[in-house]
């Protein structure tokens, strides 16, 4: 514990500017030199992708070598930059702070935008990874917001994700493509991108109403009973999509056209975190936690458990179905069977993982699952045996999760750390 | 003068089991008025009734002439009727700021809106709520515990924290069950003290259900006793101190005499 302790005393005057001119550094190393210089004199065909986990999987001696390029390109720029910049940094961040909390805010996101694009950018596989870990960020967020928060067992998330599919992939299709069964295109598709965000927001919406078949029995159950309604409405969602002709089938829905770009799909996690932030710390959304905690207490506190119910279900399928529409457009191909009881596992493994009632731990468990489940992939089946173990040694050792009951603090996230160095922060 | 709550004639049902009979009752602003009897008398069921927990088979609720017979929990409670609860019904994963803050919920108007987006009305209304807060935590001598988790509280002082949170929600009239169940004697003193206080400073009336005769007696203006869900008497302390009927239902008949 000793080492441990020291190495975090000897980075805790790092500020969040640091460690992203750190990530930076490392990002730009590999963009220049990775290809044509170190995975050449390390013997590695190609760039390792997933920091080489793929690779390391199949041909087990390519170990050292990929040990090697992770040490070389990443673990030692990040810490070697982040720490001798801090003279720079520190007084950087605290330029920042004079700033509005939000500006700071915007310019941090910018800049860990930069270093996320041109990392994903170096290869086309990292970029779908990073859509797809971005938008599970969006879906555990939100299924918090009922499993965490409101503390209700509700299963209905991929229902809910079908829902915003379906329903913004039918707007697409109709408005900007010329589709063999919806006809010509309504308008010309060089307004797609513009209307985008309207046909996710659509889906959305369409989500928050098919919610309300959950949220309204949850008035009057909770618990085991409520699990089983959700789960119920789950799948009614998924015959009835499987029995509409018109909308594919069970064959699917393809022909999307490609509009969620990485950019459009970082802002909309960025806007849902931020929402389901601000929603989560007022006092309207702390009426989750007291409804979940003692529903007769928050009634006798003048609080409207009804609406607050009706609240979270509604505003948690809204994000699910956002997340739902954004998924279409990446695949730009849908079925039934991608909304079934494999995404919930997923997404509840998710949200389970990262930690109950908190933001901080719903990023964590999507980035954490969803990366480990694309590393992993080369194992195949035993990939479903490695994730449910962690899984029971997380509930294990933290029964509500890695990181739950915990708020992101903005301002202390970005402060500049210099002022503080008598104790180490916990 | 009209009286703060009126309740007539009320009656409850569970079932076939008659919880209730013909109860009435009239709490004058500012009254402290207790209500007393053995276990299973039918005294929390009387809360729950005016509170609108359960809605009474029969009778009338008037809480300042405005009928409250039917309406939701927490629409009677937004309009002026506080309660504390017999076992604590405080909510375990929040800490002591939140519990307060929360009672403020009526209190605010931003709407949902205001809430996703934080907009200017929703933060100064939130930093109001945080002031008043602020305020109450102090009264009520539970400022040290901001930040805990109500569950790491001592037994007085989650005590304090609910009452702190009944009075957050602005009462008129306050509905305290038991509130010194399980109370060492000096948390019990501390608590007249904060009964006292709350009844000085903040103009409310208060109805409550106790067991210890002493501390109904010390502070009630005006006391019922109920015995299988009907009102044997009602009057002045003294008064119901020396009734027989009330002596014979708290000690049973005196037979050695």
């Amino acid at each position: 514990m000793g080492i441990v302790n020291k190495f975090r005393h000897m980075f805790s005057t790092v500020p969040a500017l640091g460690w992203l001119l750190g990530m930076l550094t490392a990002v730009l190393i590999e963009y220049f030199w990775g290809y044509d210089y170190i995975s050449y004199h390390l013997g590695l065909p190609k760039i390792p992708v997933l920091f080489g986990a793929l690779v390391v999987l199949k041909q087990p001696l390519m170990i050292p070598a990929v040990v090697a390029y992770d040490l070389i390109v990443y673990v030692i720029p990040v810490l070697v930059v982040a720490r001798l910049t801090t003279p720079l940094t520190n007084p950087g961040a605290a330029l920042l702070e004079k700033l509005p909390l939000w500006l700071s805010a915007l310019l941090h996101l910018i800049f860990l935008y930069a270093v996320l694009h041109l990392w994903a950018g170096i290869n086309d596989y990292r970029v779908l990874v990073v859509k797809l870990t971005l938008i599970s960020i969006i879906l555990t967020v939100s299924i918090n917001v009922i499993n965490g928060y409101q503390g209700e067992f509700s299963c209905s998330h991929p229902g809910f994700m079908a829902l915003g599919a379906y329903v913004s992939s039918i707007l697409t299709l109709v408005l900007f493509t010329n589709d063999k069964i919806f006809g010509t295109a309504l308008m010309p598709p060089y307004l797609a991108p513009y209307l985008f965000p309207l046909v996710l927001v659509a889906g959305g919406a369409a989500a928050a109403i098919g919610s309300l078949a959950v949220a309204i029995p949850s008035f009057r159950t909770r618990g085991d009973y409520l699990a089983i309604i959700s789960l119920a409405f789950m799948f009614i969602v998924k015959s009835a999509v499987e029995n509409l002709n018109i909308i594919g089938g069970a064959r699917g829905m393809g022909g999307q056209p490609d509009l969620a770009s990485l950019p459009v799909i970082f802002v909309w996690t960025m806007l849902c975190i931020w929402i389901i932030h601000n929603f989560v710390t007022s006092i309207m959304g702390k009426a989750l936690n007291t409804v979940r905690d003692d529903e007769a207490a928050a009634e006798s506190m003048t609080i409207k458990t009804r609406k607050t119910k009706m609240t979270a279900f509604m505003f948690g399928a809204f994000w699910a179905g956002i997340a739902g529409g954004l998924f279409a457009h990446v695949l730009t191909y849908i079925n039934p069977d991608m909304f079934s009881i494999n995404r919930l596992a997923e997404i509840l493994a998710m949200v389970y993982f990262g930690g109950l009632n908190s933001i901080v731990g719903s990023i964590v468990g999507a980035v954490t699952i969803n990366v480990l489940g694309e590393a992993l992939r080369p194992l195949e089946l035993f990939k479903w045996i490695i994730i449910p173990l962690i899984l029971i040694f997380v509930m294990i050792f933290r029964p509500y999760g890695l990181i739950s009951f915990t708020e992101i603090n903005t301002q202390k996230l970005l402060e500049a750390k210099n002022k503080s160095q008598q104790g180490v922060s916990p | 003068m009209t009286p703060l709550l009126s309740v007539t004639n009320m009656t409850h049902y569970f079932g076939g089991l008659r919880a209730v009979h013909n109860y009435n009752l009239t709490i004058e602003p500012r009254q402290i008025f207790g209500l007393i009897g053995p276990n299973g008398a039918g005294k929390t069921t009387i809360f729950n009734l005016i509170t609108g927990v359960y809605t009474p088979s029969e009778g009338e609720i008037l809480l300042e002439n405005k009928p409250i017979k039917g309406l939701e929990t927490n629409e009677i409670a937004a309009m002026g009727l506080g309660r504390t609860f017999q076992n604590l019904a405080l909510w375990r994963h929040m800490n002591v700021v939140d519990h307060i803050r929360m009672a403020h919920y009526s209190q605010l108007n931003y709407g949902l809106f205001g809430a996703f987006f934080n907009t200017r009305a929703c933060r100064d209304q939130e930093n109001r709520v945080m002031e008043n807060t602020c305020r109450l935590m102090e009264l009520f001598d539970i400022t040290q515990y901001t930040d805990h988790l109500v569950t790491n509280l001592p037994y007085g002082a989650q005590r304090r924290v609910e009452m702190a949170r009944a009075i957050a929600t602005r009462p008129k009239i306050l509905f305290l069950d038991e509130p010194t169940a399980g109370m060492t004697p000096d948390e019990l003193v501390k608590m007249i003290q904060i009964i006292r206080q709350v009844h000085r400073d903040f103009n409310v009336a208060i109805f409550l259900i106790e067991h210890r005769m002493k501390f109904v007696m010390e502070l009630c203006e005006r006391i019922q006793t109920l015995v299988f869900g009907e009102v044997i008497a009602e009057g002045p302390p003294d008064e119901i101190q020396n009734n027989p009927q009330v002596i014979e239902a708290y000690l049973g008949k005196e037979d050695m005499t």
